[in-house]
């Protein structure tokens, strides 16, 4: 895995990776968005043959975080699995059972439908609405900040887009800084982006392959 | 003719068609007697020469050879023949005929249609009792193969008949009737009666290949029958006053409208045939702000319009009550409408075929002459009047190849017929290798096939509920209801883009539009459609709601695709007029001599000579220009866009691999511009390489376009193939959980499944369809036999002009992604 690239916010020490997650120093907590796990798996099941390869290589790169950084909490900013219960979610239980003693916060997002004995069983516990530690605010869905705290969303699954001499333009996800909030990138394979305007104060980091430029 | 004229049949029809005054044309003869003697084969006719009775009275005679002294009480038959339409259109005006026949002959035979809009009380009656005559779209006709029991049913057919094979061959839809006539000739080839196939079809370039597909998936050979008939046309051009005040560049005419308006007079009906759907919009307006008493004698017709205001336009349109009409290719097929005198083609029609086929919209009886009027939309566009002229001359006609390998199709037929009574893997294994599409398929890839449908790529995995196909101990089956359900919506091969419906909010639908344009407007603002001026109220569940508006401005809906390319034939005759361009231009009176188009065309032409050159046919020109947007690189090989995408790709890539160097490009029908920020390292040392057949195969490969290219051939064969559902009919909530775009599964693809069969065959489509191989090939050759001339010109010419002001751009880079990003991030600070 690439070096995180540094990043400090309110006084905290934030560490972003090209994988699409946050490391965050002081609480020793991993921050993601948009997994999306679970969709090849319903798109499969309705006969739609995605390749099973995507959650297997999501979970591969979440396991990979979770050696890199060894955090003691997982923060998930919504989004964690794409649909009604099927056997990817097994999949992935299992896969958190031996990941050993995590604690493991999933704040809802839009596409969380799996009942809540799921949940429980994995030992995930389930914010509605929002979050609140240290300085810091999560939430799945947020165009403004809610407190004076700072806050991370996700949903938006945010992209950037260049453009040069030549007429050339790229698009690339993206974690994205504001003033008073941040969006995260969406983490799962088999999600898009969508291009985000930012505004001057901005700070806007483009994952570009296994790397990560900030581009403004 | 003696076997025919001593059957019964015969002797019956004969006397009918005399009490009626008819005198039957020879070619239909010969089908007769074809058709008796149970040969199959093709009839080429223009339309409205009476080949519907070619093949129809053929069927008819036949059964009353087998029935002499029954055929008028015999009833319920089962069905005899299928009739294979492209057009929903048409089905009702051939039905109605062929029932006029059989009425008139005391005959009881039933006439039945099935397309997307019959009823499904009409459904059920066929189901209960079979007509004889079953007029139906491919679609339809794979839904039917889906239908428990379709192999009784399809059991007592004895003439197929495909109707408008040119406008199928060629096309995926021809594919899937390619694929029905597997299976049709898999049924009946044990049966005790024979079978026989009928194609019915205009003039195309290769009539051999187009009879041999219909012919391979019955194993037979068939005769080819050609009406004597010839169409006069008549070509005119639409000049400006000045051409050195006309545009260099530009899609639409519009400075034209006045010179329309005379010719609108003269005729009793004319149709003004548009490229595009905006652009009709536009031109109706233009037509209306020009001379407003055309207002209600005037109309627009194309592809987004309600089909309720499209029917009103035909029905006027036959009972002559409309001065002009408007319109796309949505009129360039169907029933003839008499009252049209003549046809006006704005801008490029690209081909010869497709011109000649809206001319002959005009004068449509044999012994008429087709008038057409030709409109340029800018200067240059003259020439291919010209070549256009010079083209029908030698009756130069297009050929439609059939399509290989289609992956999409055949996915999506296996599924098909698991729905109704299941296959057998080796039995249609063997029926869809005598279709042209598959029989060079291979074992692997069949069990490829089986594999994506049964197992959903890899067989065995963990925690894998893949469900669409099952076997069920002797054949495949689709079990699921709700899968069956969405397959039967999903059958066809017209991938269509996400569009809303446009309803007043009084009442009354108007057409469609696309998602994409809607989603830019606000409530509020004013667009056109369907000639009308509308104003956007809300968008609910899926339709768009709209009042009138009086706004004096509004937008102009675009829609996505139908930019046809150049075809190879126009190609070469332009560059024929261009050479003799070339040379007059060496002479102070050239010109003189030469046609009215070229003529015109003088100034432009020596302003091009002045600043670079006008090649002759053995010359390929490239054009070299700085301007404050970077360094252009024009070359004109008049080849069509498409091609023209391939071969701006190789040279990018070529160019890019003496050193890193990024490019977009951009390219029109009779060049591309490759642009970049740093001078382009091409001259007369190293020209001639750059332009090299060799290693082209390698070299297409590595071009990075070839990705971006085959990301837009995936959009429709995901769509066909199974990967993008596109949600219930009238369901306002789509399968939100079931979204994913083309791009992202192809992406996906890319990543994670790169032997994908679907993936491949998008590789392969850009391949042979959009680079067009063969043809980038014989360019190729073409200019290593010619010379390539390198000019310099200090300003822009009439030929680049063109091509620098298209806004389309492609990208295409050697350059390291995290470099050219950071060279962006530098550009924009």
């Amino acid at each position: 895995m690439n070096q995180p690239y540094p990043i400090s916010i309110r006084q905290q020490q934030l560490w972003l990776s090209a994988e699409r997650a946050i490391f965050w120093e002081q609480e020793q907590a991993l921050l993601l968005s948009d997994l999306h796990l679970g969709k090849s798996g319903h798109f499969r099941k309705s006969g739609i043959p995605m390749p099973q390869e995507l959650i297997k290589n999501d979970l591969h790169r979440l396991v990979t975080l979770i050696q890199f950084f060894k955090p003691r909490k997982l923060l998930i900013v919504g989004d964690l699995f794409h649909s009604h219960y099927n056997l990817e979610w097994d999949w992935f239980h299992k896969w958190v059972k031996d990941l050993g003693t995590l604690d493991w916060k999933l704040i809802r997002g839009n596409h969380d439908i799996l009942e809540d004995k799921h949940y429980e069983e994995a030992g995930i516990e389930v914010i509605h609405g929002s979050y609140e530690l240290g300085p810091f605010q999560f939430t799945h869905e947020a165009e403004e900040p809610i407190t004076d705290r700072y806050l991370f969303s996700g949903h938006i699954h945010p992209g950037v887009l260049l453009k040069g001499l030549g007429k050339q333009s790229l698009r690339f996800p993206c974690f994205h800084f504001g003033k008073d909030m941040a969006v995260l990138p969406a983490f799962g394979a088999f999600t898009g982006s969508v291009a985000l305007e930012a505004s001057k104060t901005d700070k806007v980091i483009a994952i570009v392959e296994k790397s990560l430029i900030p581009v403004q | 003719m003696s076997i025919l004229h001593q059957t019964p049949g015969y002797k019956v029809i004969q006397s009918r068609m005399k009490e009626v005054g008819f005198q039957p044309f020879l070619f239909q003869e010969q089908s007769w007697e074809a058709i008796v003697s149970g040969k199959s084969g093709l009839v080429n006719a223009p339309t409205g020469c009476g080949k519907t009775f070619a093949v129809f009275m053929g069927a008819l005679i036949q059964f009353i050879n087998e029935h002499p002294t029954q055929y008028q009480t015999k009833a319920k038959n089962g069905l005899q023949l299928l009739w294979i339409t492209p057009l929903r259109a048409l089905a009702k005006d051939i039905g109605r005929a062929m029932e006029e026949v059989i009425a008139g002959l005391g005959m009881q035979w039933q006439v039945g249609i099935r397309n997307g809009d019959t009823e499904l009380k009409e459904r059920a009656k066929q189901k209960r009792q079979m007509p004889e005559v079953l007029i139906i779209t491919p679609e339809s006709l794979h839904l039917f193969l889906g239908q428990k029991e379709y192999t009784k049913v399809a059991s007592s057919i004895r003439i197929i008949a495909v109707d408008e094979w040119h406008e199928l061959l060629g096309s995926k839809r021809g594919v899937q009737v390619e694929l029905a006539l597997s299976r049709l000739a898999g049924i009946r080839k044990n049966g005790p009666l024979s079978c026989s196939i009928w194609g019915i079809s205009a003039t195309i370039g290769n009539m051999d290949e187009a009879l041999e597909t219909l012919m391979t998936p019955f194993q037979t050979n068939g005769v080819i029958i050609k009406a004597a008939l010839r169409k006069e046309v008549a070509v005119d051009s639409i000049f400006p006053d000045e051409i050195e005040k006309y545009p260099w560049a530009g899609h639409l005419g519009l400075k034209l409208v006045d010179k329309v308006l005379p010719i609108l007079e003269e005729s009793k009906t004319t149709l003004i045939f548009i490229n595009t759907r905006g652009m009709s919009e536009l031109w109706y307006q233009a037509l209306l702000t020009a001379n407003p008493d055309l207002a209600g004698a005037i109309a627009l017709h194309h592809g987004s319009i309600d089909k309720e205001l499209r029917d009103w336009v035909e029905e006027n349109l036959h009972t002559g009550s409309l001065k002009a009409v408007v319109c796309t290719a949505s009129l360039d097929l169907g029933v003839d409408f008499r009252p049209v005198e003549t046809v006006i083609q704005v801008g490029s029609p690209k081909g010869v075929a497709r011109f000649l086929q809206r001319a002959g919209r005009s004068g449509h009886r044999p012994d008429e002459v087709s008038k057409i009027y030709f409109l340029p939309t800018h200067s240059l566009e003259l020439m291919e009047a010209a070549a256009l002229k010079s083209a029908i001359d030698e009756s130069m006609i297009e050929s439609k190849p059939p399509l290989l390998l289609c992956f999409d199709a055949l996915i999506q037929y296996c599924c098909t017929l698991s729905l109704g009574e299941g296959f057998i893997p080796d039995q249609t294994f063997e029926e869809i290798k005598n279709t042209v599409c598959f029989r060079d398929i291979t074992l692997d890839e069949w069990q490829q096939v089986l594999q994506h449908i049964v197992d959903g790529g890899n067989a065995l995995q963990q925690y894998d509920e893949y469900k669409k196909v099952i076997w069920t101990g002797d054949r495949y089956m689709i079990a699921n209801r709700k899968i069956a359900m969405r397959h039967r919506l999903h059958i066809g091969t017209i991938v269509s883009d996400a569009m809303l419906k446009v309803k007043l909010f009084s009442g009354g639908f108007i057409g469609v539009i696309e998602e994409y344009f809607i989603s830019r407007l606000e409530p509020g603002d004013v667009f056109t459609l369907a000639g009308r001026t509308l104003e956007l109220v809300m968008i609910k569940d899926m339709t768009v709601l709209v009042k009138k508006s009086t706004a004096k401005k509004s937008q102009v809906p675009s829609w996505v695709g139908g930019r046809m390319p150049l075809t190879a034939n126009m190609g070469k005759k332009l560059r024929e007029q261009l050479s003799i361009c070339a040379t007059a231009c060496e002479t102070p009176d050239g010109f003189k001599p030469l046609s009215k188009e070229l003529q015109a065309l003088e100034p432009l032409l020596r302003l091009q000579q002045e600043r670079s050159i006008v090649p002759k046919a053995n010359e390929l020109l490239i054009e070299q220009i700085a301007t404050k947007d970077g360094y252009h690189l024009f070359v004109f090989p008049f080849e069509g866009r498409l091609v023209h995408e391939a071969m701006a790709a190789i040279l990018a890539y070529r160019i890019s691999k003496i050193h890193p160097i990024t490019f977009s490009f951009v390219m029109n029908d009779y060049g591309f511009e490759l642009l970049s920020d740093q001078p382009i390292p091409i001259d007369d040392t190293n020209v001639y390489e750059l332009f090299s057949p060799e290693n082209l195969l390698a070299d297409i490969q590595r071009s990075v376009n070839s990705t971006e290219m085959a990301k837009r051939k995936f959009r429709d064969i995901a769509v066909i193939g199974g990967l993008i559902f596109q949600g219930y009919p009238g369901e306002h909530k789509k399968a939100r959980h079931l979204q994913a775009s083309a791009s992202l599964i192809f992406k996906v693809f890319n990543d994670y499944d790169s032997n994908n069969l679907l993936l491949r065959q998008a590789y392969q489509e850009v391949f042979d369809q959009q680079m067009e191989e063969v043809r980038l090939r014989d360019m190729l050759h073409r200019i290593q036999n010619g010379t390539i001339v390198l000019t310099f010109p200090e300003r822009l010419t009439p030929f680049c002009f063109p091509i620098k002001v298209d806004s389309l751009r492609e990208d295409l880079s050697s350059e390291k992604l995290e470099d050219r990003v950071k060279k962006l991030i530098l550009q924009n600070s």
